[in-house]
C-alpha cells in the first residue's frame, strides 16, 4: 500500500500478480481484491477475470463478460477505511486525520496503539511513521497486515492493555499513544510511563462519561488536556435550471434538477437569459451525527 | 552568529531546544502565541518587560517558564510542575458545587483593593517575586474571601498572568503552527483550519517517498505540513503560475533539517507542463477569482483520478487574460524574528522536473483561495500518475461545486466528494459525581454563546 523509493505510483506502474487493488463500483461500493493470475471477481456486473487486469495501469476501467465496468484503484489508507467500513465499528477519516495531526506523528515515530476495532487507524498510523518508524498495536485478536503490505511497519500483539498495561520494553520510548478502549482510564498510568516527555496521548471514547473519567485520570501526569468532536458534512452537487418570473408560464417544469447540461434552446424562444443552468450544492442527508470524542493530552515535562 | 550547521542540528535530540532553533512560545496559557528563534541575543517582550530567551536554550520542549524579577531586571526561570500538584484543584472543583457563596454582594466600585500602584512598585523594588505580589494582592483584597472559589481562582489567575506571566515552550509542528496562525492571522493561511489541513494530508495520501505537487497560496503552511510528513524522502513540489513563486515564509518556522529542506522545491507551472505532448500549457489562462467576503466555511474536495481522463486539447478555454495579478500577502510574518534558517524552496532542477513528467506526481493538493479551482485542477491533473489522489481546499463552497461538476462532466476523476469538517472543542468537567451538573452547565454554555 505504501510507496518505497523504487516502487511508487507512476505512469508506467502496472497492476501485477499479487497486487492489492480497490475495485471501485460506485463511491459507496468498493472492495479490496488481491490480484491473482487465475482469480475471478464476480459481482452484480458479471464476471471479471484478474488476468485481464494484469499489465493495465492502476486507475483503469475494466470490463466484465457482460460489458459492464469497474475501476481498479491503487489502495490508500482512506480507500482501505471505506472498504473496511462494511465490517465493524471503525474510526472514520475525519477522526483519523485529526488523530495523526494532533499526535504529531511524523516519519520515524514510535507509536503505541491499543484498540479493539478493525485496524482502520493502524494503516494511517503506519503511513505516517514510514519508512523508519514503527506502530505497535495491542489488540484483542491477532490481525494480518500482510495483505496491505504493512507488516514491516506494524507489530500486532494480543494483550489486555486495561489489565496488564503496555509492555515495559517501551518504557519512555513512545512518541505517541492511542487508546481505543472501553475503560481507557485503566491504561492511562501505563501509557504515561511509555511516553517520552512532552509525548502525546489520545483516547477515543464514544461517551462523555468515559471522557470525564479519562480526563480525571490524566490530570496528575498530563497537561494540555483537550477534548474534540469532529464530523464531516458532505455535499451533493447538481446543475439546476432556474426559471425566472418573466419567462413564459408554459415551461415552468424546467426547474427540475437535471444531471447533464441540456441545450438551453428547447422550446424557449428568446428567454435564454432566464433559464441559464447553475451549479448548486446542498448537504447530503446521510451525515453521521456522532462518532466519538477525541481526548488529547501531553505528558508533563518534569526534568 | 554561532548557529549550528544543519548536520549538527539533524543529530540533535528534537525534543530539546538548541541555539538557533525555532520555537513557539505560548504566553499565559494561549493568551499570546509567539514564534521565535532561540539565540543568546534574542528577547521577548512580555507586558512592558523585555526578557532574554537564553535560559530557554537546551531545555526540553514542554518546559514552563515564569518571569521573575532579578537584580538585573526581569528574567525567565523554569517552573517544574509537581506531578501530583493538582490535588488542591480537585478539591476546588468540589467546592464549586457544594459551597453556598455567590458573587451577588460584590460591587464594582474600585475600592476593594487597598494596595496602590506605588505599593506594588515598592514591593518590586524590594525584590518580591511575582508570586509574592499576587499573594499580597489577595491578602489586601477586601472582597476575595467572599468570592466563590471559582471566582477566587479566576482572580488569582488574572493577577498571576499580570505579575508572574508564564511562558510555555512548544515545538513548532504543522499542528501548532496552523493553530497559532488560525487564531492570530487566519487570512494569511486562507482560513485553513487545522482539521482541514489534516484532512488534506490524509486525502492526498501524503507519506514518505511520495512526490507531492502543491499549489500553496496559504503562506507555506501546506508546503511545510507536507514536507513534515515526507520526513526527508520524496519531494514536495511547490508550483506557481507566472514567474514569481508564492511566499512560503511559514516553512521557516518548522525546524526542518537540511535533508528535509532539500526536498522542498519550487517550480513554475509552465516548466512542469511544457514537455507534455500536444498541450502547451497556457498558464495565463487561469482566471483570478477574487473573493473579499468573509465566511469561514471550509470545503475540501478529494478524489482519485483515473487514467482514462479525457484529453484536454479540445477543452482548453481561450480566454485573453494575458497578464494577471495574483493577490497574495507578501508581507513577511510579523512574529518571527528574522534569522537564518536552512534554505528550503530551491528552484526544481531539470532532472527533477524531467522525472516528475515521466512518472507523474503521487498526489496533488491545491490550497489557492485566489485561483479558480476548476481551471487550476484541469491544468494540473494530467501531471498526476494514474489513480493518484488529489485534494482541493477552498474556504467557499461554490468554486468547489463548479469544479466538481466539471470534473464529473468531463469524466476526469472518480470518487469525487465535497466535504466540510466540523470540529468543536468540549469543556470537560472533572468530577464524576456530578455528571448531571456537567450536562446542565453545557446547556447554559449553549444558551449564553
Amino acid at each position: 500500500m505504501l510507496p518505497t523509493d523504487s516502487r511508487k505510483l507512476s505512469f508506467s506502474r502496472c497492476i501485477a500478480d499479487g497486487d492489492l487493488v480497490i475495485v471501485y463500483e460506485r463511491h459507496d461500493n468498493m472492495k479490496a481484491v488481491k490480484v491473482c493470475d487465475t482469480g475471478v471477481l464476480q459481482n452484480r456486473f458479471g464476471v471479471f477475470k484478474h488476468s485481464d487486469w494484469i499489465g493495465k495501469p492502476f486507475g483503469s476501467k475494466v470490463f466484465s463478460n457482460t460489458g459492464r465496468f469497474v475501476y481498479l484503484l491503487a489502495p490508500t489508507p482512506e480507500l482501505w477505511t471505506l472498504v473496511l467500513s462494511h465490517r465493524t465499528q471503525i474510526l472514520y477519516i475525519a477522526d483519523i486525520s485529526l488523530v495523526i495531526m494532533y499526535l504529531e506523528i511524523i516519519p520515524g515515530c514510535l507509536v503505541l496503539e491499543s484498540g479493539t476495532g478493525s485496524g482502520s487507524l493502524t494503516t494511517s498510523l503506519a503511513r505516517a511513521v514510514a519508512p523508519t518508524g514503527h506502530v505497535h498495536r495491542a489488540a484483542s485478536a491477532r490481525e494480518d497486515f500482510e495483505r496491505t503490505g504493512l507488516s514491516s511497519l506494524v507489530t500486532v500483539a494480543v494483550r489486555d492493555i486495561q489489565g496488564e498495561g503496555f509492555p515495559d520494553i517501551f518504557c519512555g520510548l513512545a512518541d505517541s499513544v492511542f487508546l481505543d478502549l472501553p475503560q481507557p482510564w485503566l491504561a492511562i498510568p501505563s501509557a504515561g510511563k511509555m511516553l517520552k516527555q512532552d509525548g502525546i496521548l489520545c483516547s477515543f471514547s464514544p461517551c462523555i462519561e468515559q471522557v470525564q473519567h479519562s480526563s480525571e485520570a490524566l490530570r496528575s501526569n498530563f497537561t494540555d488536556i483537550r477534548t474534540f468532536e469532529i464530523l464531516l458534512r458532505t455535499y451533493e452537487v447538481r446543475e439546476v435550471k432556474m426559471e425566472s418570473c418573466q419567462g413564459d408560464e408554459g415551461s415552468s417544469l424546467g426547474s427540475l434538477p437535471c444531471k447533464r447540461r441540456q441545450p438551453s434552446s428547447e422550446g424557449r424562444n428568446g428567454s435564454e437569459i432566464s433559464s441559464s443552468p447553475t451549479v448548486m450544492a446542498r448537504t447530503s442527508g446521510e451525515a453521521r451525527g456522532h462518532t466519538g470524542y477525541l481526548t488529547f493530552a501531553r505528558l508533563k515535562c518534569v526534568t | 552568529m554561532s548557529q549550528k550547521n544543519p548536520e549538527e542540528v539533524s543529530n540533535q535530540n528534537p525534543r530539546i531546544t538548541w541555539e538557533g532553533c525555532s520555537v513557539l512560545l505560548d504566553i499565559n496559557d494561549g493568551d499570546r502565541l509567539v514564534f521565535a528563534r532561540l539565540t543568546a541575543a534574542s528577547s521577548l517582550k512580555i507586558g512592558n518587560k523585555n526578557c532574554n530567551l537564553q535560559p530557554l536554550i537546551g531545555c526540553p520542549f514542554g518546559s514552563l517558564f515564569q518571569v521573575d524579577n532579578g537584580k538585573e531586571g526581569p528574567f525567565l526561570s523554569r517552573v517544574l510542575p509537581t506531578t501530583q500538584g493538582n490535588s488542591d484543584q480537585v478539591e476546588g472543583d468540589y467546592l464549586i458545587i457544594s459551597e453556598s457563596k455567590d458573587n451577588r454582594a460584590i460591587v464594582d466600585n474600585n475600592t476593594a483593593q487597598s494596595l496602590t500602584g506605588e505599593d506594588i512598585d515598592a514591593l518590586r523594588r524590594q525584590g518580591a517575586t511575582g508570586d509574592e505580589i499576587v499573594q499580597a494582592l489577595i491578602a489586601n483584597s477586601a472582597t476575595f474571601e467572599n468570592k466563590t472559589s471559582f471566582s477566587q481562582e479566576k482572580y488569582r489567575l488574572k493577577k498571576q498572568k499580570k505579575y508572574a506571566p508564564r511562558v510555555l515552550l512548544r515545538r513548532p509542528f504543522a499542528r501548532s503552527i496552523c493553530e497559532a496562525y488560525f487564531k492570530k492571522y487566519p487570512a494569511r493561511i486562507g482560513f485553513l483550519r487545522v482539521d482541514s489541513l489534516s484532512l488534506l494530508l490524509s486525502m492526498a495520501n501524503v507519506t514518505a517517498h511520495s512526490d507531492v505537487l502543491v499549489v500553496d497560496m496559504v503562506g507555506g503552511i501546506l508546503t511545510g505540513a507536507v514536507a513534515e510528513r515526507l520526513g526527508g524522502t520524496g519531494y514536495v513540489c511547490n508550483s506557481y503560475l507566472g514567474v514569481t513563486p508564492y511566499p512560503m515564509n511559514i516553512v521557516r518556522i518548522f525546524n526542518f533539517n537540511n535533508e528535509i529542506c532539500k526536498r522542498i522545491l519550487q517550480s513554475p507551472l509552465c516548466d512542469l507542463c511544457s514537455a507534455e505532448d500536444g498541450t502547451i500549457a497556457q498558464t495565463e489562462q487561469l482566471e483570478v477569482a477574487l473573493s473579499n467576503q468573509k465566511q469561514s466555511n471550509d470545503e475540501i474536495m478529494s478524489s482519485d483520478s483515473p487514467p482514462n481522463s479525457i484529453s484536454m486539447e479540445g477543452n482548453c478555454l481561450s480566454s485573453e487574460n494575458g497578464s494577471m495579478d495574483i493577490i497574495t500577502e507578501t508581507a513577511a510574518s510579523p512574529f518571527i524574528k528574522p534569522c537564518k534558517a536552512a534554505k528550503a524552496g530551491e528552484k526544481a532542477p531539470q532532472e527533477a522536473t524531467k522525472l516528475w513528467r515521466e512518472n507523474g506526481f503521487s498526489s496533488l493538493i491545491i490550497a489557492a483561495p485566489d485561483l479558480d479551482a476548476w481551471s487550476t485542477v484541469k491544468e494540473l491533473l494530467p501531471l498526476l500518475a494514474f489513480s493518484a489522489p488529489f485534494a482541493i481546499y477552498h474556504q467557499y463552497l461554490q468554486p468547489l461545486a463548479t469544479c466538481m461538476h466539471n470534473l464529473q462532466l468531463e469524466k476526469m476523476a472518480v470518487g469525487l466528494q465535497i466535504s466540510e469538517p466540523w470540529i468543536r472543542e468540549y469543556q470537560v468537567f472533572f468530577d464524576l459525581k456530578f455528571v448531571f451538573l456537567f450536562n446542565l452547565s453545557l446547556f447554559f454554555c449553549n444558551e449564553t454563546r
